[in-house]
């Protein structure tokens, strides 16, 4: 047994780490989050070129990585910094194309930062169920045509393409039925309302009506069920990331902030408040490898390990973020101090892809079927 | 035991609603149901409606302006206020100062100040936390010293809520630095038009401007200023607390809340069903709710055991704790309940005067900011650490 990460993936957390530290400060991350794009092309364009976005998907796509921890290695590092650019929306949409095959021409340019995607799957009412799908998908003879709505899909603005999930027949909630489409930014009938987040960058709700579109996999439903654990994958261990970040901060705040003549660390009433942090950020970080491991195995076993991850990273994150908040007292409900933006993306990540409660109940059930 | 209202005091409630029916403009209820932001107007406007009712200061003795009110009384109009969304009485000049100046004003000042709160002509705000004296309030270090007629102050005052509407600000400062450290602080009332006073923003984890820092250099304050004697602050400053922990129970607020977060756990949808009806969120509400009601009861045995708003040091503690966790998880399941669409974040959106299409269900815009900005609840007022000492040291004798 080994948990040390390949020397290979060391090699890309390292490149993209040492890139993030140096040009990516906190600073040059609130004005990246509160422009008018939400994102850094430039940096975008720098990070595909240092190779990152390879590390995303498989060899047979044209990149170098596309396993477990692969992402793991890139997310960690993009939680550590918060990040606000295009990851999660390039992963998932880039990981079911390279599923599905073909597209080589598109995913060349998106591995060199020259096209965007963006993953439009989830709808207002579907609260997370990956089955709950409206949209509509019509063959008019000569071309598939969209109709509906996907909600607060990240970074929709930037794409150039969108990858959408579609009814292609079928009642919504089941699994077959539902097809895969790319849908051009400027294609008629397609609107964004597009908008900033609470916890920075932006993302948008895309309205499709008789909107022409491709159709890249018509059972698609299995390949959207991978592209979106790859994508609690990310989260997980963007989590771990802004988790390590969070405690660290934390720890020097309560060595270091003096109340009633001793640093505030020295009160037991805090130590073992802190300690059950340090506790909890270990068995998230237990659960994001488990994830990452499972990504590759066998379905069920794999959205098992998925949900548990999520569960653990949402229930842990939330009290990661709210106890860092608390220990810093005051200063950490400011805007200027750091911890408060890192607590703020580590309780929307449990917004994403699935909350808590739905990931413990999807838990339940998939145990009924092993 | 007889837990419920008298007949007298049910007649009382439903003359609360009749005015909150006429009086409160519907145009701020709505603001305050959805989480939009007050103004100053806004609230000068409904403080105004109260008090030409007489019922601004809820808990004032009525030869001060008061209404005169048992703690059932009190306890009534909180609920109904809240459930009718009605914004909560600025409680620095009225909750917080006013008892204090009623308690251990002179009547000269008590003539001059009280009237004053009534009638809006002075907005005031709290000078108690410093940037080295937060938990630790006794160590504050902000001096007065007496130069003849005046008190002349130096020094600064952080996390002052509303500072920038504020006229006045009512000031915990060190007079004297002999002895035990609580020994050396008096209460002061300072003009925030004086020569030297310095506002800054401090801007929350949200975005919002609640709190500010306040600077001091050089402030000359009038020696009828001081409240009480010199020296004798601390007294005073406890007194007050208790006020402000014990109001931070609301138990009207988180019952609205409680209300407003089963309206949207009705309307979102989970797998065709309302989010009410899922087994983990419907336990989730459930708890919650038993622990309002329980401490709903709690709340009315401290008012009932103390006859006034000021409830013991350690109770107030156990009130400020659970009335506050009680409204994080509130604010909390809130933001859980709305899915991806807690997420966006159009701060103008909060505008009265805001345009633009809602972006998800309608109620969605400020859940989460509040959220975020509830968690300063458990910090505030004396964090929930420690009211957990005071009732470790006081009651529990440990």
């Amino acid at each position: 047994m080994d948990f040390q990460p390949s020397a290979d993936r060391s090699m890309l957390a390292e490149t993209l780490g040492r890139y993030l530290q140096k040009r990516y400060p906190v600073e040059v991350r609130h004005q990246i989050s509160s422009s008018t794009a939400g994102w850094s092309p430039a940096h975008w364009r720098e990070l595909a070129d240092l190779g990152v976005l390879g590390g995303l998907v498989s060899e047979s796509a044209g990149g170098f990585g596309g396993e477990g921890f692969d992402i793991a290695a890139i997310f960690e590092q993009l939680g550590r910094v918060i990040a606000v650019e295009p990851f999660l929306g390039t992963l998932m949409a880039a990981r079911a194309l390279a599923l599905i095959g073909g597209h080589e021409a598109l995913m060349g340019e998106v591995l060199t930062g020259s096209a965007m995607l963006a993953f439009a799957h989830e709808e207002p009412t579907s609260r997370y169920d990956l089955t709950s799908i409206r949209t509509s998908a019509k063959f008019d003879g000569t071309e598939w045509i969209l109709t509906g709505t996907k909600a607060v899909v990240a970074h929709v603005e930037a794409a150039d393409h969108v990858l959408v999930s579609a009814r292609v027949s079928g009642t919504e909630g089941d699994q077959t039925g539902v097809g895969l489409f790319l849908v051009k930014r400027n294609a008629p009938g397609l609107s964004i309302q597009g908008y900033p987040l609470i916890d920075g960058g932006r993302a948008g709700d895309l309205h499709l009506v008789d909107t022409p579109s491709t159709l890249v996999a018509e059972a698609g439903y299995p390949v959207i069920e991978d592209a979106v654990a790859a994508g609690i994958v990310a989260l997980s261990w963007e989590a771990v990331g802004i988790m390590d970040v969070t405690r660290m901060a934390t720890l020097e705040y309560l060595r270091t902030r003096r109340q009633f003549g001793v640093p505030i660390g020295k009160f037991q009433a805090l130590q073992h408040r802190m300690a059950t942090v340090a506790l909890e950020i270990e068995q998230a970080r237990s659960a994001a490898i488990n994830a990452a491991n499972a990504l590759q195995g066998d379905r069920i076993k794999r959205e098992r390990s998925i949900s548990a991850a999520k569960y653990t990273i949402g229930r842990a994150g939330t009290l990661v973020a709210e106890e860092a908040i608390q220990l810093h007292g005051g200063m950490g409900m400011t805007w200027e101090l750091p911890v408060s933006h890192f607590a703020k993306r580590l309780t929307m990540i449990g917004h994403q892809l699935g909350d808590e409660d739905h990931h413990l109940a999807r838990f339940i059930k998939l145990g009924e079927a092993v | 035991m007889d837990l419920d209202f008298t007949m007298e005091e049910e007649q009382f409630r439903a003359e609360v609603r009749a005015f909150l029916k006429a009086k409160l403009p519907a145009r701020i209820a709505d603001k305050v149901r959805t989480g939009k932001r007050l103004t100053k107007k806004d609230h000068e406007e409904w403080h105004a409606i109260l008090h030409e009712r007489g019922w601004l200061a809820s808990h004032w003795p009525p030869e001060y302006g008061g209404p005169g009110w048992t703690t059932a009384q009190a306890h009534i109009f909180d609920e109904e206020v809240s459930l009718a969304y009605a914004p909560r009485v600025v409680p620095f000049g009225v909750s917080m100062l006013g008892p204090v100046l009623i308690k251990f004003g002179s009547s000269a000042q008590k003539k001059h100040w009280l009237p004053r709160i009534l009638d809006g002509s002075d907005w005031w705000c709290q000078g108690y936390s410093e940037p080295g004296a937060g938990s630790d309030l006794a160590s504050l270090k902000m001096s007065a010293v007496r130069q003849g007629s005046h008190y002349l102050v130096n020094g600064q005052k952080t996390w002052t809520t509303l500072a920038q509407y504020a006229d006045m600000i009512f000031c915990l400062v060190r007079t004297s630095t002999e002895g035990k450290k609580q020994a050396g602080i008096s209460f002061l009332l300072i003009d925030m038009k004086s020569p030297g006073v310095e506002v800054r923003p401090i801007i929350t984890l949200e975005g919002e401007h609640e709190v500010n820092e306040v600077f001091f250099t050089n402030v000359r304050v009038p020696v009828e200023n001081l409240v009480g004697e010199e020296n004798m602050g601390w007294t005073y400053a406890k007194y007050l607390l208790t006020y402000e922990r014990t109001s931070e129970a609301r138990v009207g607020a988180a019952t609205a809340a409680l209300s407003f977060l089963k309206q949207i756990a009705q309307t979102e949808q989970k797998g065709g069903r309302p989010l009410a009806e899922d087994p983990l969120f419907a336990a989730r509400i459930a708890r919650v709710e038993i622990d309002l009601e329980n401490m709903k009861t709690t709340n009315l045995r401290v008012l009932a055991g103390s006859g006034s708003s000021a409830a013991p040091l350690e109770l107030s503690a156990m009130l400020k704790i659970r009335g506050t966790e009680i409204r994080q998880e509130l604010a909390s399941l809130a933001r859980i309940a709305l899915g991806p669409y807690a997420q966006p974040f159009v701060s103008e959106a909060l505008d009265e005067d805001y345009q633009g299409a809602p972006i998800g269900p309608d109620y969605a815009a400020g859940i989460a900011a509040h959220y975020f900005n509830e968690r300063k609840l458990s910090i505030f007022a004396g964090s929930n650490e420690v009211q957990r000492e005071i009732i470790t040291k006081v009651s529990l004798e440990l």
